[in-house]
């Protein structure tokens, strides 16, 4: 949950673009977690990131931190937060219209979080896929399966028909499709 | 608040004044960007940045750096491995999608490091860096240099499911408590998420090669044989490096039973427990009683430490 939107830098902050997907803020991606301004201790923002890996932390976190002393705000620090792990349903409703309207599907719900992973193989022989519908793991052996996410429709045409064609984008957030009934290639946040 | 000095070469003329706020890139030329980054996600600072690192009573804290450091090093070491096939896939998507998860586990390298590197008073830069080939706590199967693309995925198909496995136990998703440990089980937690999409990439890639042609099974089937004899070292037991992490290294019937649906789709055929210790020319999953996690490396460990060293090592105050 986020905390601290009624204090003043809250704005500020929450207004920095993601520089990955610069349509969207850090509030509509749900990166930005509190705001603070304990005593002494000037302003503290407090973000999370959306992978492991992410490059775009510190760009984020010197973007924030230039946008605050630019609205008068001199003694900014800039924290990070693991726990809970990002996930792509703290998206807001914001966000997710801005992906849309920047031809990115946004994401379906995310998996659960309780127990192990299931194993999703979303990669049938082409056949079965075919005739199974996209994404689906297909006649198997019994095992820890399930069935793949739930595919998403083409931001450009509406289609509930389309295909996964990388699970990987050109960031670690997106995956890659195409919509059978119009065509196009698009990308899609993953559900994390 | 304009800058005419940092505008994009080659704007046109009359294009309206464009404000910083709207593109993060050019703040990278600005003159006041008090980290002087070189560029775009340079300018680094520790990934535990800002995080409560104390260690909880009764969490000791030498197991806790030795398995923190043993989870990193297999993630900085097989990630840079992952990075060697980067300009070498087969299709643009998977050389995304492998740079992809090679960027996960160096992210996750760091994080570990540096939390093991906090308790031992070095940075995750010394760690990563400046330390000898023995010092290193990477199993082997991570240092295995990939003679093809059907040993890449079935090597990323048995790490990450093991490490999944593992991050799942750490995290408090399976039938332990998690680990004592708060930070290592928020990086674990974390993990896991990645590592699921890890998994389920390289099973596919499993599955399409092994159900595919004639040759890409036969390829399939060859990487299986060279390297189930191999997984052996990550459920070695292992007293030191992984004590602190609950479930120890690991259930081998649950890794198992992953493996198996996924050959049972691919059509491949799991060689018979434990196998023939060591194939023909490739290096054993242990030398004598030592194996990774004791610092007994194989004999591609010096050419990726050279590599991967050589610019921190040329300037040792560098900063990035």
């Amino acid at each position: 949950m986020v905390t601290g939107a009624a204090r003043p830098a809250y704005a500020v902050a929450a207004a920095t673009p993601d520089p990955e997907l610069p349509a969207l803020t850090i509030e509509d991606l749900g990166i930005l977690r509190s705001v603070d301004d304990p005593p002494g201790q000037g302003v503290v923002i407090t973000i999370t990131p959306t992978y492991s890996g992410c490059p775009a932390m510190r760009e984020i976190a010197a973007d924030i931190e230039a946008r605050l002393h630019r609205a008068g705000f001199p003694r900014v620090t800039v924290a990070t937060r693991l726990a809970p792990p990002w996930s792509t349903d703290w998206i807001t409703a914001e966000g997710r219209r801005k992906l849309a309207a920047a031809g990115i599907a946004p994401p379906s719900a995310a998996p659960s979080r309780a127990g192990p992973v299931p194993l999703t193989l979303a990669y049938p022989p082409p056949a079965s896929a075919l005739a199974a519908g996209p994404l689906s793991s297909g006649p198997l052996a019994p095992g820890p399966l399930a069935p793949g996410p739930l595919a998403p429709g083409c931001p450009r045409c509406g289609s509930a028909d389309t295909r996964l064609t990388a699970q990987f984008g050109a960031t670690a957030c997106k995956s890659l499709h195409r919509c059978a009934a119009c065509g196009e290639p698009f990308e899609s946040v993953k559900p994390l | 608040m304009s800058d005419p000095g940092s505008a994009p070469d080659g704007a046109p003329d009359g294009a309206p004044d464009r404000d910083f706020d709207d593109n993060p890139y050019d703040l990278l030329a600005r003159d006041d960007d008090a980290a002087h980054r070189w560029a775009f996600g340079t300018g680094f600072t520790d990934p535990l940045d800002g995080i409560d690192r104390s260690v909880p009573d009764g969490v000791d804290q030498g197991q806790l750096a030795r398995c923190c450091l043993a989870l990193g090093d297999d993630a900085l070491i097989y990630s840079h491995r992952l990075q060697q096939w980067v300009t070498r896939m087969p299709e643009l998507e998977e050389e995304t999608a492998l740079a992809n998860v090679a960027l996960d586990l160096l992210g996750q390298a760091r994080m570990l490091l540096s939390r093991a590197g906090g308790i031992v008073g070095r940075s995750e830069d010394q760690l990563a860096f400046f330390r000898a080939e023995p010092e290193f706590r990477n199993v082997r199967l991570a240092e295995h240099a990939d003679r093809d693309f059907a040993e890449l995925t079935v090597r990323l198909l048995l790490l990450s499911t093991w490490r999944l496995a593992l991050f799942e136990s750490l995290a408090g998703r399976g039938p332990g408590a998690g680990a004592a440990d708060p930070v290592l089980a928020a990086i674990a937690a974390k993990g896991v998420n990645e590592l699921a999409y890890h998994r389920d990439y390289a099973a596919g890639w499993v599955v399409r090669l092994g159900d595919g042609t004639a040759l890409s099974h036969a390829k399939a089937q060859a990487a299986l044989d060279i390297l189930w004899p191999q997984a052996v070292e990550l459920f070695r037991p292992d007293p030191d490096a992984l004590a602190a992490c609950p479930g120890g290294i690991g259930d081998r019937a649950a890794f198992d039973a992953i493996v198996d649906t996924v050959l049972a789709a691919a059509g491949l055929d799991r060689p018979a427990a434990p196998g023939p210790a060591c194939p023909p020319g490739r290096p054993p999953a242990a030398v004598g009683e030592r194996a990774g996690r004791d610092g007994a490396h194989t004999a591609a460990m010096a050419g990726i430490l050279a590599e991967l060293q050589s610019v921190a090592r040329a300037d040792p105050g560098a900063t990035w």
